[in-house]
């Protein structure tokens, strides 16, 4: 049987070790759809472009490899624009496969065209426009190749349907060409010695760990570094797990939703060494003041990070895993000083607090992320959404691998969290994957239960219930003179315990603090997937550091 | 602010140019003056860019656009290691009393005149922005018909070349 465009397609998606897609079908990518049937690929039908993109990265995050989505064309492939960006933002490793109109009829506003191309520019890493069945084999390894290296991202591949149908006699060359993609080379020798040089004039070293510890792999380099110098060590929110977020040597989450002691310590410090981070406005506010301070230290693979935020003092451009067992070895007899210690010690000492968790009528989001992260030791994929549960999620579960934490840090994508979910149940099942939502972000990707159901994916749904888009509720009361607008959903919000049995998922709600332990055994022990309803108030703030970061962030 | 030169080599696809930019747009960077021709491989054009901004502007400008798959080599090049010629077709009002002044000057400048109607003269000449701003005020008088000016392109002097590799 004479191969098509589609079959080559897929033949070299097999070959790029591809085992799923995430995908939505329509008339521009149902060739593509054919040839999967007849291969060894599986596919998850979603109920929404945006919901397929999203499990591709939550998959991506989990099984380390690229996660793959596909739509059709025009609306099927805008709608996984929200997708693609939120991949972009968080580095992720996606590749999009959009159907496009055949190209005779490009550029005529035919039926269901969009130039997906142009309107994905500003947020994939690269996109291409297949135009010859010819170079289908290469543009996919490519765009394997460059969603996966270096700094990772989203890559776009649009299929003209022609390209799709038309017969392969086996002519192109499949072999990765890209003169311009640079990957940046070893660090420079020289940086790395004014990196040691600065570490032993310093008094007050802080460690700030980012998100490209994890995706460069260097989670044991990174441990072994921290233990042998004692840098106390403070994250970002991608960057959490680094370190356990128990362990003695973490000292907090930075930004406007991180703590108090990690906020003091990074502005307390005279060195911060910032590792695979963007040093983004939600985690550094005040970037005057390190600038002014001449301290830091900016490591990272994306040689256009440097500068872009923050003028670093010394600047270092490679895979961190590289620089940090190159800085092992220079910094062997290294060793942070104990007043030091004893300073961010006694700072985060004076900033812990008991969560109260006496029966009220609600329960305490923090405490009950406590209890779970107590009750299956963090050995859990716990993806969230965005708003007060995520950085309820962040600051009260105990999250001891980055990997394992999964959510949309630099985006900010309501809607990520069940989808992301199911995408990290896919890749693995040998632990949970518990997804941690708002019921506004919820109804954001809503429709995705079906597809959880469907597939029998068995994501663990933990839903804190105030009836509010809690963190704009919150932000009204602190900034707006408590002046509530388009925040209350009170009035649409459904029995969410019925909703679920309408889709044959099971359920439970819970009201009081004392009946967490329970709520959490029972979820835990089913097989399938379940939704457990959280009864909060819409009242319960967000941290318990936030107005004081607020006041830093107006400040600067 | 500064005015500082960009030369970049790129792979001669489709779309390249807009990736370009649309950084410049997406990043906030202004585009002072562009141009874009093939080189003497016909598969990689050079684009030369002028950008206004300080130097941190423009280390950002320049390492953002590496990272675009297409730009394979980026040069900023300083203003006395370069020639960087724009060129201008102007359409001056000229009749038979002033037509022979008008030619005069173009002489002065080295400007040819390329086109000569009944009303209308017709010259092109090619320098620094300079060069082609004096030369515009001197025939302001007469009338000015028409403009079209391109944007700066650029060669480092001397012996070196922006290499591929």
């Amino acid at each position: 049987m004479a191969m098509t465009g589609a079959d080559l397609a897929v033949k070299t998606l097999e070959a790029n070790g591809v085992s799923v897609i995430f995908g939505y079908p329509g008339a521009s990518n149902a060739p593509l759809i054919e040839s999967i049937s007849h291969s060894s690929i599986d596919y998850i039908l979603t109920r929404n472009e945006q919901g397929a993109a999203h499990m591709a990265s939550g998959y991506a995050r989990v099984h380390h490899t690229a996660g793959v989505c596909t739509a059709t064309s025009g609306p099927g492939a805008t709608n996984l624009i929200t997708a693609i960006a939120t991949a972009y933002m968080d580095s992720i490793p996606v590749v999009a496969l959009t159907g496009q109109v055949k190209r005779s009829l490009i550029g005529k506003d035919a039926f269901q065209e969009v130039d997906i191309i142009g309107a994905t520019l500003p947020f994939t890493k690269h996109s291409y426009l297949v135009k010859d069945v010819n170079d289908i084999a290469r543009v996919i390894n490519e765009a394997f190749h460059i969603a996966t290296t270096g700094r990772p991202g989203p890559v776009l591949i649009d299929f003209p349907i022609d390209v799709l149908q038309e017969k392969y006699n086996g002519g192109g060359n499949e072999e990765i060409n890209l003169r311009g993609y640079k990957l940046p080379g070893r660090a420079n020798e020289m940086q790395l010695k004014k990196v040691a040089d600065a570490l032993r004039a310093s008094k007050k070293p802080v460690l700030l760990a980012g998100g490209g510890i994890c995706s460069s792999g260097a989670m044991k380099e990174v441990n072994e570094l921290v233990n042998r110098t004692g840098i106390p060590v403070i994250s970002t929110m991608m960057g959490l797990g680094v370190v356990p977020t128990d362990d003695e040597r973490f000292y907090g989450m930075v930004g406007s939703h991180g703590s108090k002691c990690a906020n003091r310590l990074i502005n307390k410090a005279d060195l911060v060494i910032a590792m695979g981070t963007r040093l983004g406005d939600r985690s550094v506010a005040n970037t005057k003041g390190i600038e002014e301070a001449n301290k830091l230290i900016h490591i990272d693979i994306d040689p256009a990070e440097i500068g872009k935020n923050m003028q670093p003092r010394i600047p270092v451009v490679g895979d961190i895993k590289d620089v940090t067992l190159r800085l092992i070895q220079v910094l062997s007899d290294y060793r942070v000083n104990d007043d030091w210690k004893a300073e961010a010690d006694e700072l985060r000492e004076e900033n812990r607090f008991e969560i109260p968790h006496e029966d009220t009528g609600t329960v305490s989001p923090r405490y009950f992320l406590n209890r779970l992260s107590e009750k299956t030791d963090s050995e859990v994929y716990l993806t969230t959404e965005v708003g007060q549960n995520q950085i309820w999620s962040a600051n009260n579960f105990t999250i001891k691998d980055p990997g394992k934490f999964i959510t949309s840090g630099g985006f900010g994508t309501m809607g990520y969290g069940l989808p992301a979910a199911i995408g990290a149940s896919r890749a693995q099942d040998k632990l949970p994957v518990i997804a941690v939502m708002g019921d506004g972000s919820f109804q954001m990707d809503l429709p995705e239960l079906g597809t959880m159901v469907q597939y029998h994916i068995p994501v663990k749904m933990v839903l804190f219930k105030n009836d509010r888009l809690g963190m704009v509720h919150e932000l009204q009361y602190t900034a707006y003179k408590g002046n509530y607008q388009m925040v209350n959903i009170e009035g649409g919000n459904p029995d969410f315990c019925m909703l679920a049995k309408a889709y044959g998922i099971k359920t439970s709600e819970i009201n009081e603090n004392s009946e967490i332990d329970k709520a959490i055994d029972d979820m835990l022990a089913d097989k399938e997937s379940y939704l457990l309803v959280v009864n909060v108030s819409p009242y319960e703030p967000t941290g318990d550091s936030l107005n004081e970061n607020r006041i830093t962030e107006r400040k600067a | 602010m500064e005015k500082y030169t960009l030369s970049v080599l790129v792979e001669n696809h489709a779309g390249v140019l807009s990736r370009v930019v649309g950084l410049f747009t997406r990043r906030g960077f202004n585009i002072h003056s562009l141009s874009v021709g093939t080189t003497a491989d016909e598969k990689i054009s050079r684009i030369t860019i002028e950008v206004k901004g300080d130097v941190y502007m423009v280390e950002q400008v320049s390492k953002q656009l590496s990272k675009i798959m297409e730009v394979i080599k980026i040069k900023t090049l300083k203003d006395d290691e370069m020639v960087k010629r724009g060129l201008a077709l102007v359409k001056i009002r000229a009749n038979a009393k002033n037509r022979g002044e008008i030619i005069q000057i173009a002489n002065v400048f080295r400007v040819n005149i390329v086109d000569i109607a009944e009303t209308t003269l017709t010259a092109e000449l090619t320098g620094s922005d300079q060069k082609i701003d004096a030369f515009l005020r001197m025939v302001e008088p007469y009338g000015i018909e028409e403009i079209a000016r391109t944007g700066m392109t650029a060669l480092e002097r001397g012996a070196n070349t922006l290499r591929l590799n």
